[in-house]
Order: structure tokens, then sequence, then C-alpha cells
């Protein structure tokens, strides 16, 4: 593959001198957790906030959690300038869409179009999307594209590299048809796990909770992080 | 799908590869020899900015170097993009000088054709979107700073094409001094003299604690009333005085013996060759 190839031998080019730290010359990356549940009436998503460059915290404010739509989000994580890129992209597709239609569009349709970028472009991109919101079809839906440009929908997802982490605690703390509230506590709880044990994700936690009726944003700082030990 | 793209249709714009393999192969002969390859050169660089209460600052040092030794003393890495928004640049140098010229020259075409003043959003949105498109290759880290009718914006653009939208903002080899000093000083709406202080002080950390970065602060004030471009604002790092005489009195050093020995020299060839002092 003449493009691979042509890769390899320009990043082996590059050498990095002793002077200067990894960070400038490290492509930036979300390191990243992320998460999206499905209640009764909508979805609620939740990301860190910790954005590196190799070893160097080159935003540790980040929002992850980019709007697409009106009621559709998407959470991002893998190459921040790819999945940043993609994003605009999307917004702009699904924004003409919604124009053609003359209608609010469908998660499904985000979904698929997150889809086909990152499906078509897999050999050159790095980006792990998880899109989530409401529509008046299905109501609240999450579908997860990770890397490699597979659609599938999933009562919660996780992602990122702190997802790892999660699992365990997703697979025994979810259950189905849990509140707005319970899901705001599980997605927080088990952010501030992944965050605890990954050190690429960390910062904040921001979460929304994205209804017929609206989308609620909140931001839980460091100091105010659900705690689980205190060792 | 480009991986069922002819591969043998020539390129027809962008970077050509062609030499990389070849490139490779003399890198690792002149490696063998003790030798490198030039490199293009860096910005190493310190460059920062913050939004304060009128407007944004920005602030960058001066020196340019070429591997390990200064290429230029005196560089200015804050480049006009607008009349409201400037531009600092990190990186190869060649990269951000022309990424910049580019921006601005599209921006003022743009803004001709919308009939409004250019917004920072705009510059932002351009110039990631290029960067983007060129998948890193262009080396410019950039930190784009103005006021425009929608207030005071700060961005930061990576090499990849990747930005972030906060209030302080450092980038360059001497950007963890800088952030440090932002970090720990840095308050929102602060006032103008506390504001440039803050970021004299972050450059001057880079200056002392980076060896890429060094000589001169130069900073560049954004406010809705217009533009405040300081050259030199701070010389941190002028050289010393010398404290002492170095040179040595004839006769310091005792001649124990002299031997003189004249070189016989014979005229081989003579000729005469007129100046032209027109």
């Amino acid at each position: 593959m003449a493009a691979a190839t042509a890769t390899r031998f320009c990043q082996q080019l590059s050498s990095v001198s002793d002077m200067s730290p990894d960070w400038t010359t490290k492509e930036v990356s979300t390191g990243t957790t992320i998460m999206a549940v499905e209640y009764e009436g909508g979805v609620v998503i939740g990301a860190d906030s910790r954005t590196t460059t190799g070893a160097y915290i080159a935003n540790r404010v980040t929002d992850k959690l980019t709007p697409i739509h009106d009621r559709i989000f998407c959470c991002r994580s893998g190459s921040a300038a790819d999945t940043q890129a993609i994003a605009d992209i999307v917004t702009y597709q699904l924004g003409f869409h919604s124009i053609e239609l003359d209608e609010a569009p469908l998660v499904q349709t985000a979904a698929n179009l997150f889809k086909a970028s990152c499906y078509r472009y897999r050999e050159e991109l790095m980006a792990g999307i998880i899109v989530a919101g409401w529509d008046k079809r299905r109501g609240g839906q999450v579908y997860t594209v990770p890397v490699g440009g597979m659609l599938v929908r999933q009562p919660v997802s996780v992602g990122g590299s702190g997802s790892t982490y999660i699992y365990g605690f997703m697979d025994s703390n979810y259950k189905p048809n849990m509140t707005k509230e319970q899901c705001l506590h599980l997605v927080s709880g088990a952010l501030s796990l992944a965050m605890e044990r990954d050190g690429s994700s960390g910062g904040v936690i921001r979460l929304a909770a994205i209804s017929e009726s609206g989308v609620e944003r909140q931001v839980i700082l460091g100091n105010q992080l659900p705690k689980w030990s205190t060792a | 799908m480009l991986n069922t793209s002819r591969p043998c249709q020539p390129q027809s714009g962008g970077f050509s590869f062609e030499n990389s393999r070849r490139n490779a192969v003399l890198e690792g002969n002149l490696s063998e020899l003790g030798y490198s390859s030039p490199k293009a050169r860096k910005t190493g660089t310190t460059i920062a900015g913050i939004v304060f209460k009128d407007g944004v600052i920005l602030g960058a040092d001066t020196r340019a170097t070429d591997d390990m030794v200064v290429a230029d003393k005196n560089c200015m890495k804050i480049h006009y993009i607008a009349p409201n928004i400037y531009c600092c640049g990190a990186g190869v140098a060649a990269d951000a000088e022309v990424t910049t010229q580019m921006m601005s020259s599209n921006v003022e075409l743009h803004s001709l054709s919308t009939g409004r003043p250019p917004l920072v959003v705009t510059v932002t949105r351009q110039l990631k979107q290029m960067l983007f498109r060129y998948q890193g290759h262009i080396g410019s880290s950039l930190i784009v700073g103005g006021v425009d009718v929608t207030g005071a914006h700060l961005y930061s653009v990576y090499p990849h094409g990747s930005y972030d939208k906060l209030p302080f903002l450092t980038m360059g080899s001497g950007a963890g001094p800088a952030i440090s000093i932002f970090e720990d000083r840095f308050r929102p709406n602060m006032e103008l003299e506390d504001a440039k202080q803050l970021v004299r002080d972050a450059i001057v950390a880079g200056i002392f604690c980076d060896l890429g970065s060094g000589s001169n602060v130069d900073l560049c004030i954004i406010t809705q009333a217009g533009v405040q471009y300081l050259r030199a604002y701070d010389q941190p790092a002028q050289k010393g005085k010398k404290e002492g005489q170095y040179k040595y009195k004839p006769g310091t050093t005792a001649v124990l013996t002299k031997t003189v020995t004249p070189l016989p020299l014979d005229i081989v060839d003579e000729s005469v060759q007129l100046m032209d002092t027109q």
C-alpha cells in the first residue's frame, strides 16, 4: 500500500532531537473515557476533559461532547484532529439533510453519516465515536462507531482508552429502564473510576442529558468527583 | 477507498514522497560516518496568549534555531492576519510564516466577499481545515488571537489540524515553563498592566528554562480600540558586560630563547592586473 509505506518512512525521517520534549512532535490525542446510556425518554452522555500530546496535557478542560444537531451529540475519542474534522463534516451533512427533509434528523442518520466517513477512510483515521441523541421516531438512542467504522446500536456504550477499566463496572451496574438521575449517577461514577486509573483520562467530568425538551449540560469539577476509596 | 485507487496515477498536488526511501537510505549512510543531513529550521519557541478584560494579549520570544545554533536572534513570531487578528507561530519557521501569510490573504478576500470584518473563528477554521488536509506534514503550531464583533477570542491550532479554545494558551518547546506561570497567576478579566506583566513573565520563563527560546519578548495587545505591537517589550537576556581587562601587557611572558630562520623565496612570476575603478 503506497500510502502506508510513505507514512512509515516520513515518520522515521523526522528525528526527535534530545532537546525538544516529546510533546512537541507527538500528535494530539484525546486519550479519553467516553460513555453514553439510554433511558426512557432520552440519553445521558459523559466524557472526561483531558487532551494529550505525548505526556503533556494540551487541554485539561476539553469538551469532548460535540453537538451535531439540536438533539444529537457525539462523544469523541482518538485523534483530536481526526474527530474534530469528522464532526465538522457530519454537522454540515446532517444540517443540509435536515433542511432538505424540513424535519429534525434521526439519530440513526447521524450515526450512519459518521460510519460512512469512518469506514471509507479507515486506513487514514484514528477515531472512536459514540453518537447519542433523541428523535421522535425511536426516542433516546446510543450508537457506537469504533475505530474501523463498525456501526452498532447499544443501550450502554463506553469508549476511549479509559473504557477498558470500567467494562466490569458497567456490566454489573447497568440495569434496563433506569431513570435520568440513575443514569447520571452511573455515568459520573463510571467516569471517575476510569479517570482514576487511566493516565490519559482526567480533568473534569462533562455530562449532558438529551431528551425531547432539550439538552441539559453540567460539569463536575475535580474536587467534586464521586469518591470510591480513600486510598 | 484509498486502497482500491490506482497506485500508478501521478500526484497532482500536495507533497511528493518519491524521495522518501532514498532520503532514509542517505540518512542511514551519513549517520554511519557521523554526519547528519540538514534539518528544516525550527523556531524552538515560546509563544503564549491570554484573554484579559479588554481583549487579548499575544506574546512570543524571538529566537530561531537551526538545530543547536541560533539562526536569528531577533525574528518576528507574531504575524499579522487581519487588522484585528494576529497569530503566533511555532514549529517549522517556513511553515508557520507561509501558512499565516496564506491565511491573511484568504481572510482579506473572504472579508471583501462578506462585506464584514473578519472573525477569529473564521481564521481558525480555515487554518485547521488546511492543516488537516496536509495530515501534519506542515509543521506549524499556531496561537490565533483577536477581537471581533462577537468579542475577544483565543485559539490554538496544532499541526495535525486539531484546535482548542481556551482563555490562556502556550505552545512551542517552551510551553511547559510558560504554562506553569499562567496556571499559577492567571485570573479571568485581568487589567491591562497585570495581563502584560503576566504574559511577559510567561515568555521570560520560556526564555530562561528552554534552550530553544531566547532573546527578547514581543507582545501584541489587541483590543476593540486597536492593536499595539510592542516589539522587544523586554530584553531579559542581554549580553553581560566584561568585568575586567583580559589583554596581557607585552613582556608578561618571559622569552627564554629566540631563533630566526629566514626562508629564501624566489620570484617565479610577476604579473600586473589593472583594476577597473569606474
